[in-house]
């Protein structure tokens, strides 16, 4: 479970995210979702470390990110995998080495090991076939697809994906949608995913948060979330079709 | 720049240098990418200092031997001349300032580029110390590689002038051999590694930070770059001075 206290992040007097909490449980589908610009990357980049907040608390099982130790911060980070919303693969490796890497630098595998378990990774996103291209030779949805498959390579303990299916189509979509909702469920993982695709929402969000300029507007299961007591919020899910079919 | 930007600057360099100068987290990864940033940076330079060393080499013997031309002068002085030109400054220092245009240019983009497209908050979110592990092995590497490049370059150059006074018998080459091997110190050798290795550390980190620190796109990826050569030059020339100063002196 991570908890999200009194978060706020100022970029030179221009306040991004204005003291959101929130909270993200283990084993369920979190999802935080707002339209452009609302402060989404902002605010993945400071749960996990990578900006550092104006104030707050971000606490992994009760203890806080922003306090710990370089070395407790580093082994919490051995547990997380993340997918970043450019994918951000390594591009003087190949998918396959992009895999392997987080496990060739942590695990104790053997090197026969560590291939087949990135095999087995890149199987799950459909992958296995540009396992020996460089990142420059696959296409954006590709690059999505192997960049998840390094993220799930050590089995993390919390997953953070910066918008998993934009840029694909909606097959491959839901298809990824589908893998990361069932290891959430399998390993029991902390999954927190961006988006701003409601068809995603609607498959496999459980828990949602949405925000708003920087605000945190509403959380709450999904189930409620058309239901919701906020302007904002009914206007970003009616703007889709989903509501629009049903 | 300012002089607080540039103390802002020092310290920060400072500061990323105490996250590099670590022992890495895999040695077996640590190698891996020290071999490949031996023949990337390394290896790949020996074609330009081997076609640069040999055309100055040359034209170091070509100029000295019509501008030493006093009849109170012995004529093997410009095999002993060029000898000292090519191991107390050429070799060691302006070969380092052109490897600094190639090299350090091609750190501090590299890793410029790695920063903007997030790939090194991707090492960072997996509990990977960045720094350490992208830019260690390239500081090594270079250093290492430092002295193979500079012995090429002094060997080269030699033989750029033997070449040409077997062209023009101006100096014969038996007097430009004798003045080579004439008043011969051995510690001019150790001087130009010695120099040539501060010299790669200098090219390899400071490259390193200039990249490291690029915020933005592609454009800033361009600047640091340039900058990097830039500083590079300064810092070189500068540490020439003051270590010639306090080696020689
Ligand atoms: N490094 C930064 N410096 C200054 N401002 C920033 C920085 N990063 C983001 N911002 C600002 O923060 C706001 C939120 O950006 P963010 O990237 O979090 O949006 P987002 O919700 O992820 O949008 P999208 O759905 O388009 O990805 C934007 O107004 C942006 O200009
Ligand atoms: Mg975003």
């Amino acid at each position: 479970m991570i908890e999200v206290r009194n978060l706020s992040k100022e970029f030179e007097d221009h306040l991004v995210l204005n003291n959101i909490s929130a909270t993200f449980h283990k084993g369920i589908v979190n999802m935080i979702i707002g339209k452009s610009g609302s402060g989404k990357t902002v605010f993945l980049k400071c749960m996990v470390g990578l900006i550092r907040p104006t104030s707050g608390e971000i606490l992994y099982e009760g203890r806080n990110l922003l306090t710990m130790k370089t070395k407790e911060v580093k082994r919490l980070r051995r547990e997380m995998g993340m997918l970043f919303q450019g994918s951000a693969l390594f591009d003087s490796k190949t998918v396959l080495e992009n895999v392997m890497f987080p496990l060739d630098m942590f695990s104790r595998m053997n090197k026969k090991e560590r291939q087949k378990r990135a095999e087995f990774c890149l199987e799950r996103v459909n992958l296995l076939d540009a396992a020996h291209l460089y990142p420059s030779e696959i296409s954006g949805g590709m690059m999505k697809r192997a960049a998840i498959a390094r993220a799930i390579a050590l089995n993390p303990k919390y997953l953070f994906c910066d918008e998993p299916n934009s840029g694909l189509d909606p097959q491959t979509s839901q298809l990824i949608d589908e893998l990361l909702a069932s290891i959430t469920k399998e390993f029991e993982i902390t999954s927190v995913i961006v988006t701003h695709d409601m068809n995603s929402v609607m498959n496999i969000g459980e828990h949602i948060v949405f925000l708003n300029e920087g605000v945190k507007e509403w959380e709450g299961p999904k189930e409620q979330l058309k239901d919701a007591d906020s302007e904002a919020v009914k206007k970003f899910i009616f703007a889709s079709d989903v509501f629009k079919k049903k | 720049m300012s002089l607080s930007g540039l103390l802002e600057s020092i310290g920060e360099y400072v500061l990323l240098m105490k996250q590099v100068l670590m022992p890495p987290d895999r040695a077996r990864e640590f190698f891996k990418e020290f071999f490949k940033e031996l023949y990337k940076l390394g290896v790949t330079s020996i074609g330009l200092v081997v076609l640069i060393s040999f055309f100055i080499g040359a034209v170091i013997v070509v100029q000295l031997a019509l501008n030493l031309n006093y009849p109170f002068l012995p004529s093997y002085t410009v095999g002993v001349v060029s000898r000292e030109i090519i191991l107390l400054e050429f070799s060691s220092t302006i070969m380092c300032l052109i490897l600094s245009g190639k090299v350090g240019s091609n750190i501090a983009s590299e890793i410029g580029t790695m920063r903007i497209t997030e790939q090194i908050d991707a090492l960072e979110v997996m509990g990977v110390n960045s720094a350490n592990y992208l830019i260690l092995p390239k500081i090594i590497a270079f250093i290492v590689f430092m002295p193979v490049l500079v012995i090429f370059s002094i060997f080269v150059g030699l033989m750029g002038g033997y070449i040409i006074c077997a062209l023009t018998a101006n100096p014969p080459v038996a007097t430009y051999v004798y003045g080579l091997r004439a008043f011969f110190r051995e510690f001019f050798i150790w001087y130009a590694i010695v120099k040539s290795m501060i010299f790669g550390f200098i090219i390899a980190s400071v490259s390193a930070y200039f990249g490291y620190s690029v915020k933005g796109g592609a454009l800033e990826v361009g600047k640091a770059s340039t900058d990097s050569v830039v500083i590079n030059s300064v810092l070189i020339l500068m540490t020439d001075l003051v270590f010639t100063q306090l080696v020689m002196g």
